[in-house]
């Protein structure tokens, strides 16, 4: 094994990029400078996150890479970090997505490039550090700060109604993760611990397990989103620039589902299986609500954040489930829409740099001038369909098998909004890519450049490698979802 | 005992009194340049102050006969004052030189006022505590006032006085009820006639509520707020900065020892209004604060709000709560300090800023100084990883550990309200255009900017080495 803090240097990296950048000067010249930095900087965080992969042992359950600090003297706060199978490819997902969005912002981020690249630096160490805290506090830390970085690039870099979407977002999920706050502290005075290896064997009453479940509800439900709390996430989509989309839909939504498998299932287990009727009903109207709701959007971005929403219900009704299908096909749904949304964020941003617009109605019949766009755009709106081959597929169907098992009432709404989901997509295909030409504005479009290709086409391979090989990913974390399956049935068992 | 009779001398207080009457000779006497050269004086007797105090831990002669008394929590608190009164007067120099207000009276004001803090913390009788709280305040009523010429200031210091007499007298009249009922003014007296009984009769109560009120007046918790916002507009910034920065962590320090000490059997009866006062002051700080467009009144209800929170700690009432005030305390004051020295170096066309809205453009003329105003704002509203989370965290860790839930819930609900205008300046200095550009000037002297430096520096890296704080505060012993 490494016996060199590879967790740490991979969560921090990013930040000793930001402080190098710090010192670029900013002008004309000398910001493609600044963009070459952290551009550098991503692909090795990226790059050092492939060895975590390479490395990692599948015959180990819990925690990997661990390193372990006391830092306060007064409480058994540790800064704990480690890998295991969950956070592993929550992990590689961030630290591939990143210098994808460093590339998209290449031309279209004008003014402050300094701020942009710093705050995406700060950004992704956050999310990483997140992913990788074994210690509840620290987690919390990443956790709440990683508003800061999004605030700042929705409210700086987003579009006309910015500044009401950046506040709505901070706002709303502050709302939320003090809430969290409160049940750690709970959680640390009832067992003196803050570490979540050993919070996950179920040392809270019933009662008070029930507060806490709540208090993780409500920061988690926000963030993933679940209906009814999603009303930020169209707000933040449509607002922020491309590249503050793609990590919003990327990564940032799956702290919540990532926060319910540790936290909810994990440390929890009784009380969810109390609430579990909330969470299903509230994911079956999340589904088959906003697909229809994206049904009826005008604005790509928009629609894409409402499947989002409708993807990620998908995401809890497997999570809920708490059986070896309905987990890994979460997480594997979660893994997928992590790279079919901000891949097709991606691909908006493509036509909304050239024609500064995202109405539906403004495009039509792009097949004609841009092939290629409308190939890789076939890719990952079937992707987001879940055709068989791609990486939505495998997602979709493991939570529909784990759902046979729990209810089929489950089963027929999830399905439904699968059958949603193929309408609003292939409809909104049609629209922007389907026909001839009608605006004008259109005849001399041209199609992807070599910088976007760099960009997209990583992404496709990955939507197709993840649909066709599955195993790749389900191997690594098989034992550690068992491990949470295990633990759960033992302590609503008893 | 004392083995010689100069040694008197170096009993901090007595040192800093001696000192300050030195300083006023010195400025009297001085013809050129009294102002600066006072300041600087002030600042190094200060200094010396500190150091006294941090070596002072076992003289029992300044006790007085128990008037006094010495802890290591009083000692803390008191280092705390001195090290706010010490930033304050660096940080303000430039700004007195620059509206051409140079009475050399100012620095001494604030050495008195800054001694009677200190007599304030050590306080162990209703006597010595009413003395030296009128010692600060009087102080600090001329303080508010010293801008002669200007409307607004003499208003502000009126305003002060009238509504700080007042509280002195409803203080007062509580005096007399607990004396009348208990028969001691000492704070050890009062606990253990006290101690023989089960509940309060009705006339120690009615003193307990009295004091609470006046001693509410002095931290400013809501219901008895009104004064801040009105006396923090009116006065120079400076002395806003001052205000701001020292006089609320000397009474913090005493709202805490009137509780603990005398009072400390009869948890249930201060408590409530201690109660009362943390949810109004967290709520109303947070919501008033919404509204405001002078920069000066947003940061009087913001330090309203931060009182609510160390009032939380004070209802929680045990070791921790000690812990949490401690560390808030210090948070609140590098954070104010950090905020009031680049508010005293901002120069809007040649005005000092007051309106938030000339914030505007600010991060494209100066990406330095609106980053550090982010990071004060982001910490004042309690987003890690900066110190002021940190001093909200040991609050709901006391309260937790008192099972005060919904308290604790309150109060991170008020932290999310109060979020909102923290945002809001950062969104006036990154998200509005502005459409002129350079008319922010900022001009900062070389000991502000240490002290600037200095202050962020610890609002940055206290995450990184907490401990050093933390071990000390959770030795306090009240």
């Amino acid at each position: 094994m490494i016996d060199w803090p590879l967790v740490s240097v991979i969560i921090f990296l990013p930040l000793i990029g930001a402080s190098i950048i710090l010192f670029i000067k900013e002008d004309e010249l000398t910001s493609i400078n600044i963009k070459w930095a952290a551009l550098l900087t991503t692909l090795g965080t990226f790059i050092l996150s492939l060895i975590l992969w390479l490395q990692f042992d599948y015959s180990n359950p819990s925690y990997q890479y661990e390193e372990k600090f006391r830092w306060f003297d007064d409480f058994n706060f540790f800064y704990h970090v480690g890998v295991d199978g969950i956070s592993l490819f929550m992990i590689l997902l961030s630290t591939f997505l990143t210098p994808l969005c460093v590339l998209a912002s290449w031309h279209n981020i004008k003014k402050r490039v300094k701020e942009y690249m710093l705050s995406f630096l700060f950004l992704e160490t956050v999310m990483i550090g997140m992913f990788a805290s074994i210690d509840i506090l620290l987690f919390y830390i990443f956790f709440e700060a990683v508003l800061i970085p999004m605030y700042l690039i929705i409210g700086i870099w987003g579009g006309n109604r910015r500044i009401y979407a950046s506040f709505k977002f901070f706002l709303y999920t502050l709302l939320g993760s003090v809430l969290m706050l409160i049940a750690i502290i709970v959680m640390y005075r009832n067992t003196s611990s803050m570490s979540i290896e050993f919070l996950q064997g179920n040392y809270f009453s019933y009662n008070t397990q029930l507060f806490l479940w709540l208090a993780f509800f409500a920061s988690f439900a926000v963030k993933i989103p679940m209906w009814p709390f999603h009303t930020w996430l169209p707000d933040a989509h449509v607002e922020a620039p491309t590249a503050g989309s793609v990590i919003l839909a990327g990564v940032l939504l799956k702290m919540g589902g990532y926060g319910f498998i540790r936290f909810s299932l994990g440390m929890l287990p009784e009380a969810t299986e109390f609430f579990i009727p909330l969470i299903m009903t509230l994911s079956i109207v999340a589904i088959v609500y906003t697909s229809l709701v994206a049904l009826a959007q005008t604005d790509i971005k928009k629609l894409i954040a409402y499947s989002s929403v409708a993807h990620m219900g998908i995401v809890t009704i497997g999570i809920f489930l708490v059986n070896q299908q309905g987990l890994e096909g979460a997480m594997m749904q979660m893994i997928s829409h992590g790279l079919v949304s901000a891949a097709l964020f991606l691909c908006v941003g493509v036509i909304y740099d050239r024609m500064h617009t995202r109405e539906i109605k403004f495009y039509g019949g792009l097949v004609q001038r841009m092939p290629l766009y409308a190939t890789v755009f076939m890719i990952f709106m079937l992707g987001s369909v879940g055709l068989p081959g791609t990486s939505g597929f495998i997602g979709e169907f493991l939570v529909i098998i784990g759902a046979f098992k729990f209810s089929s009432y489950v089963v027929i709404g999830a399905a439904f909004g699968i059958i949603l989901s193929a309408v609003y997509m292939l409809y909104l295909y049609k629209r922007i890519i389907f026909g001839t030409i009608t605006n004008n504005k259109l005849a001399d479009i041209l199609d992807i450049n070599t910088r976007e290709k760099i960009i997209l086409i990583p992404l496709a391979i990955s939507v197709i490698l993840l649909g066709i090989f599955p195993n790749l990913f389900l191997d690594p974390m098989r034992l550690s979802l068992e491990l949470i399956i295990t633990n759960y049935e033992i302590a609503n068992a008893k | 005992m004392l083995n010689n009779i100069y040694n008197i001398f170096f009993i901090p207080e007595i040192f800093l009194a001696c000192s300050s009457f030195v300083c006023l000779l010195f400025g009297l006497f001085l013809k050129k340049n009294a102002f600066r050269q006072t300041s600087n004086l002030a600042v190094f007797v200060l200094l010396l102050t500190i150091f006294l105090v941090y070596y002072d831990s076992e003289s029992n002669f300044a006790n007085y006969k128990s008037l006094f008394s010495h802890s290591s929590f009083i000692n803390f608190f008191k280092i705390l004052a001195l090290l706010g009164s010490i930033a304050s007067i660096i940080i303000s120099k430039d700004y007195f030189l620059g509206i051409r207000l140079k009475n050399f009276e100012i620095p001494i004001l604030f050495l008195f006022s800054t001694l009677g803090m200190m007599l304030m913390i050590a306080s162990n009788n209703l006597m010595s505590m009413y003395l030296a709280i009128e010692l600060q305040s009087l102080s600090l009523y001329v303080a508010a006032a010293i801008k002669r010429d200007s409307i607004s200031s003499a208003e502000s210091g009126v305003k002060y006085f009238i509504l700080g007499a007042l509280s002195s007298g409803i203080l007062l009249y509580g005096f007399s009820l607990i004396y009348g009922f208990t028969g001691s003014m000492n704070f050890y007296d009062i606990s253990f006639y006290l101690s023989k009984y089960d509940n309060l009769n009705l006339g120690l109560i009615f003193g307990l509520v009295f004091v609470m009120v006046g001693l509410a007046f002095k931290v400013s918790a809501v219901p008895f707020h009104m004064w801040t916002p009105d006396v923090y507009e009116g006065a120079p910034n400076s002395i806003t900065g001052f205000f701001a920065i020292v006089p609320k962590i000397a009474a913090v320090a005493l709202i805490y020892r009137f509780c603990l000490v005398p009072f400390e059997n009869f948890y249930l009866e201060w408590s409530q209004i201690i109660l009362f006062l943390s949810i109004s002051s967290m709520f109303l700080g947070a919501i008033a604060a919404i509204a405001q467009s002078n920069i000066k009144r947003l940061l009087a209800y913001s330090s309203i709000g931060h009182i609510g929170y160390i009032l939380i700690a004070l209802v929680a009432a045990n070791d921790d709560g000690i812990k949490a005030a401690s560390i808030y305390m210090f948070s609140y004051m590098i954070m104010n300090v950090a905020i009031f020295a680049i508010l005293l170096s901002l120069k809007v066309k040649n005005e000092y800023l007051i309106n938030i809205s000339d914030l505007k453009g600010l991060s494209k003329s100066n990406p330095i100084v609106s980053l550090s105003i982010s990071i004060i704002m982001l910490s004042m509203a309690g987003i890690p990883p900066f110190i002021g989370f940190f001093g909200k965290f040991y609050v709901f860790i006391a309260a937790i550990e008192q099972e005060l839930y919904v308290l604790s819930v309150l109060g991170v609900l008020a932290s999310v309200i109060s979020a909102f205008y923290y945002l809001r300046i950062i969104k006036i200095m990154y998200f509005d255009e502005s459409k002129s550009e350079g008319i922010i000037n900022f001009q900062i002297s070389f000991q502000s900017k240490i002290i600037l430096s200095l202050s962020l520096f610890l609002i940055i890296c206290f995450i990184f080495y907490p401990s050093l704080l933390i071990n000390i505060s959770a030795s306090l012993t009240i």
